[in-house]
Order: structure tokens, then sequence, then C-alpha cells
């Protein structure tokens, strides 16, 4: 038996190494670890190594920064005035999608959609990665010291990164959208198709689950669908570079990440997602004669003002108020500065400043300052439903939105109130809500 | 500076002996240490870093120097768990475990009996023994725990190139701390 044993001795020892292994992989295979469990080994060996890591990150960092900052300016100024007149352009453009953006909130405000936008953030630093071509985790220097939680999405600004799926107390760790246990519930911009980002062990990121009959142009951006609950609904994914016929009646689609998931350094840790409900309150009652108002055209009329630019109480501009807080539907006399004319309220504002007008007093009874805002949502004081002219429409800021949108003043059918009681008016019923 | 030699038993090289080499205890445990080190951190700043494997050259390294199967086994062991803590929460530790486990064992198996000290030995053992790891872990990641793996021989007979390649360099940097 010594003999043996001594003869083998190598072999043995090798088949006990081994075998010792295996049953640990047999073990840990049929206990999984939670999600944001840690197993004890792998905290005392990332803890261990993570100073040497930050040290060494930002000691790279400080010196590049002197480079950088310091040594390396020569196309700091032609930048600069680059980034002025992107600056510019871009200030056009917020304007433009600012009130698309406007618009898409009453109607997201009508179909009740919840409204996800990313509330909270930690800058980390990327400072190591697994090492390894068979897993992509890379390791940030923030950990649940400063607030990180698993299942927190990292992004950067120019798409998303993954998620953060274990935590330690000085770095945790992410899961790339391209290691082969990732997933990610994505929406192709263009045609809404909704599929999951998956990775691979190569590295390369597909979307799964999208039938072969539909229609995927290479090319189209992938956005995040806020399906998984971890990322915000709307984030850059990246682009469709290939579309071919998969396997099980689904589309082959590849994607490449819109972050440079292999050359990442800083990025962002989301902290907290807000969800809310847009206010209607604050949108008030719309009617999809408003929204499509608001769209077309109109032929300014210039209102009837005194020498100081306000309007004179009675003329069209105060009447107007008055005819857009009418009950909708009923027959009703509207009085256009002195000429009287017919036609129901259901018709009215069928321009910009007139569907604004009529949103605004049909809520809250202010009639005329927030509807100079026109379509947008600013926050409007709480007052009984309908409103007669008031001193308000009179007053020293009567006729900013009557003015600002005369077309109303033409078109308002209504019943003239008296105002004998300001802000004390006949409620009148709002118009009916889409 | 201790200086051993073994019998040369069924031989491959023209050698009547083979040398036993020995290591300082702080080399022992320091290089196997930052050769993960390095390869933990040096993919966040290097692309394609991830297709070379240090602690596989450092197990060959010194499973082919010291010659005696069940230190490289137990070396090989070692490594690949370290390198297993530090591949993520989906990867069971022991993959890298057994592969660099099998690979320790073989090495020093052959240092016994051929010449290890040529480059061009050199480099076709370590190309051989990245492929065998591949191998290995392909085998343990798909054969037992049923995991998605794809094997694609050209990314691992270049990777092979790679690693061998730069191989050449890492051993002939450790060879400063060999103590006959």
């Amino acid at each position: 038996m010594e003999t043996f044993f001594g003869r083998y001795r190598n072999l043995i020892v090798l088949a006990a190494i081994l075998f010792a292994q295996v049953i640990g992989l047999a073990i840990q295979v049929r206990r999984p670890t939670q999600l944001g469990e840690t197993r004890l080994i792998r905290l005392w060996a990332i803890s261990a190594v993570t100073p040497l890591e930050k040290a060494a990150v930002h000691t790279q960092t400080w010196f590049q920064d002197i480079w950088k900052n310091y040594a390396y300016l020569r196309s700091v100024r032609r930048e600069n005035r680059e980034l002025k007149a992107e600056l510019d352009r871009m200030k056009i453009e917020q304007a433009r999608l600012g009130e698309d953006a406007r618009m898409a909130q009453r109607v997201q405000a009508l179909l009740a959609f919840k409204e996800q936008y990313v509330d909270t953030t930690v800058a980390a630093q990327v400072i190591g990665t697994s090492g390894s071509e068979q897993s992509r985790v890379l390791y940030l220097d923030k950990g649940s010291n400063d607030g990180i939680k698993t299942d927190m999405a990292v992004i950067t600004p120019t798409g998303i990164v993954g998620k953060i799926v274990q935590v330690f107390p000085q770095a945790s760790q992410v899961l790339p959208l391209n290691d082969q246990f990732s997933g990610v519930g994505v929406t192709l911009k263009d045609s809404r198709l909704q599929g999951i980002l998956k990775g691979s062990q190569n590295g390369a990121t597909t979307i799964q689950y999208i039938m072969a009959d539909e229609k995927v142009t290479p090319g189209e951006e992938v956005l995040t669908s806020g399906g998984d609950r971890i990322f915000p609904k709307g984030l850059p994914v990246g682009r469709v570079v290939s579309v071919e016929p998969g396997k099980d009646l689904f589309l082959n689609i590849r994607v490449i990440p819109a972050a440079r998931l292999d050359q990442l350094e800083e990025v962002l840790v989301v902290t907290d997602i807000k969800e809310k409900m847009p206010d209607a309150k604050d949108l008030a009652p719309i009617r999809a004669s408003d929204i499509l108002a608001d769209r077309l055209p109109t032929v300014p009329n210039k209102p009837a003002t005194d020498a100081t630019g306000t309007a004179k109480p009675g003329t069209a501009s105060a009447r107007t108020t008055a005819a857009s807080a009418t009950k909708p539907g009923g027959a009703a006399t509207a009085t256009t500065g002195n000429k009287p004319t017919t036609g129901t309220a259901g018709a009215t504002a069928p321009k910009p400043g007139a569907a604004s007008a009529t949103r605004a007093t049909g809520t809250t009874g202010a009639p005329s300052n927030n509807a100079a805002a026109g379509p947008t949502t600013q926050p409007k004081p709480k007052k009984p439903a309908i409103t007669a002219p008031t001193d308000n429409t009179t007053g020293s800021q009567p006729a900013a939105g009557t003015a600002a949108n005369p077309a109303r003043n033409r078109t308002s059918p209504a019943v003239e109130q008296s105002p004998s009681k300001p802000n004390q008016s006949p409620a009148t019923q709002t118009p009916p809500q889409l | 500076m201790s200086s051993r030699a073994m019998p040369f038993r069924g031989s491959l090289t023209s050698r009547e002996q083979v040398a036993v080499y020995d290591f300082s205890w702080p080399v022992v445990v320091f290089v196997p240490l930052a050769a993960i080190l390095i390869q933990i951190f040096i993919p966040v700043r290097v692309r394609y870093f991830p297709i070379i494997d240090l602690p596989l050259m450092v197990t060959i390294f010194f499973a082919l120097a010291r010659r005696n199967p069940v230190t490289g086994c137990v070396t090989g062991c070692i490594i690949g768990l370290l390198q297993d803590l530090f591949a993520g929460p989906a990867h069971p530790l022991g993959m890298y475990g057994i592969a660099l486990t099998i690979v320790g064992y073989l090495a020093s198996s052959l240092g016994l009996k051929i010449d290890v000290e040529n480059p061009g030995s050199r480099f076709l053992i370590t190309y051989v023994f990245f492929v065998l790891h591949q191998g290995i872990y392909y085998g343990v990641a798909h054969g037992l725990l049923r995991e998605a793996q794809v094997w694609s021989w050209s990314h691992v007979a270049l990777s092979a190139l790679a690693n061998a390649i730069l191989a050449l360099f890492v051993f002939a940097f450790l060879d400063r701390f060999k103590r006959r």
C-alpha cells in the first residue's frame, strides 16, 4: 500500500485537488448565491485588492490631469470656439424640443403613463475588470459606503453600461451589457419593437425575441424600454448593425453599444429613479381640437387696448375669457367687440392662443396669465372652475393671454357673464376631457 | 542559494540531468499576485489585454522551473482560485482552479522530461498549454455547468500565439528570480 501511494503520489494529489474543486463547483451550482449576496471569500479578496487598484488608478489620473490641464492646451481655444457655436445651436434646438416635450407630456397625461427620469447619480471610476475573456465584469471605485446598491443602473452620457451586481464597502461590481449573463429590456426607436438585449461570451450584443416577420433596419437606434425596472425608459443603448433571421422564428439583431464598453473610465451610477405621473391638473383638460389648434397657424388679431397697453373692460379680450368658460356644446351668444355673434362652445378656440386660454380658464379660473403661455404647463392657482371676466382680465396684466392670442376674440362664442363680483363667477361646466 | 539536480529519466534532451530551481517566498507569493492584479487592472486601459493570460504564464513558469508535479498542481490550484475570485458573481469558484491545476501538473511533469530553457520550447509549451487551458475551461463550463460557451478555433489559436510570444519575455524576466 505504501508503495502504491509512493508510486502514484503525484497523480493522487492531482486527483484529490481536482475532486475537491469539482465538489466545490457542484455545491455552488446547487446553491447559487442570491442576487446581491456576496461570498465572504470574494468580499475579502476584493476588499484587499481595491485599495491598490484605487491608488494606481488615481495616481494615473493625477498624472493625466496634469498633462491635460497644464501641458496640453494647444487646441483649447479652437475647441472653445467650436463649443460656443455648438451651444448656440443647442439652445435653438432646445427651444424646439421643449415645445415638443410639453406636447408629449400632455399626451402622456392623457394616457396616464408614468414618467421615469434619472434623479440622482454618483460618479464612479472604473478601476478593474475580471481580467478574463469569459467574464466581462467591471469594478468601480464606489461601493456601499457611497450609497451604491445592487441592481442600480450604470450609465455614461453616450449610453448605458450595465447594472451593479455586487456591492462591497469600497467598490462595486458591474455586469456590462455585453456579458453573457446580462439582459436589458430595449425598444427600437423607430419601429417601437421591444426585445431583450443579451450579451455573449465573445462580447457581441444581440436583441432577442423579436419575431422574424418584423421589419428592422440596420442603423436604427436602440433605447431602453424601462421594462426591466432597472434602467429608466428612453436611455440610449446602441445602434442596430445587422439583422439576420435567427432560430426559433426570431430575428438575430446585432447591436453596437452606444457606450464604449471596452474603454470606460468614468461612469454614472443611477442611485435614484423618480417615477411621476404627469399632473393632469397642471395640464388642464385638453380636447383634441385644442391639440390640433395648437399646431395650426393663426392670423393675429390685435386686441383693443388702451394707451398703457392693457385691455379695456368689456372689450373683446375681456369677454373672450368668459367665452371660453362657457358650457360646451350649448348654444351661446358671444360678443366680439360690440358685435354679438352666435356659436357653440364646442367650436371655440380653433387657434393656438385660444386653445391655451380655454384650458387655463376651464380648470383654474385664472383666465389671463396662464393663457399667455399658450400650451405650457405652468402651475396655476386653484380657483373655482370657471370665472367670468374679472379684474384680473382687465387689470394690470389682463391681456397677456388674450392679447397675445387674439384669435380667440374673433371666434369664441360664449355667454357673456356679468362681472359684478370679480373672482366669484358663476361656475360653468368644463369642456369634456379626452 | 540552493542547487538541486534530479536524475534524468526518459530522455527528450541531450542532458543527463535537469536542473530544479527554487524561489524565495516573496517571489512565490508576490509574482502570482502581481500577475492577477495586472490582469484585472490593465484591461481598463488596454482594449485587447483580456486575451493575455498572465496567471497562466506564471503557473507554467513555476511548474516548469520547479519540476515537481505536486507543487505544480498546488500552485496552479491557488492561482486559479484567486483568478476565480475576481471573475464575477456568475462565475463559480473552481473553474480556473481546475484548469490551472491540470496545467500546473502537466507542465511540471513535462519539465522533468524536456529542456524548458530554450525559447523555442517555451513558445511551444505556452502555446499548447494555452489551448489546453481553454479546452479544460470550456469542458468544465459546458460539460459540468451546462453554460452556453462558444468555441472558436481561430480565436483560440490567435490568443495562444499572442500568449506564447509574450511568454518569452515574461519567462525571461522571471528567470532572474530563479535560484539554483
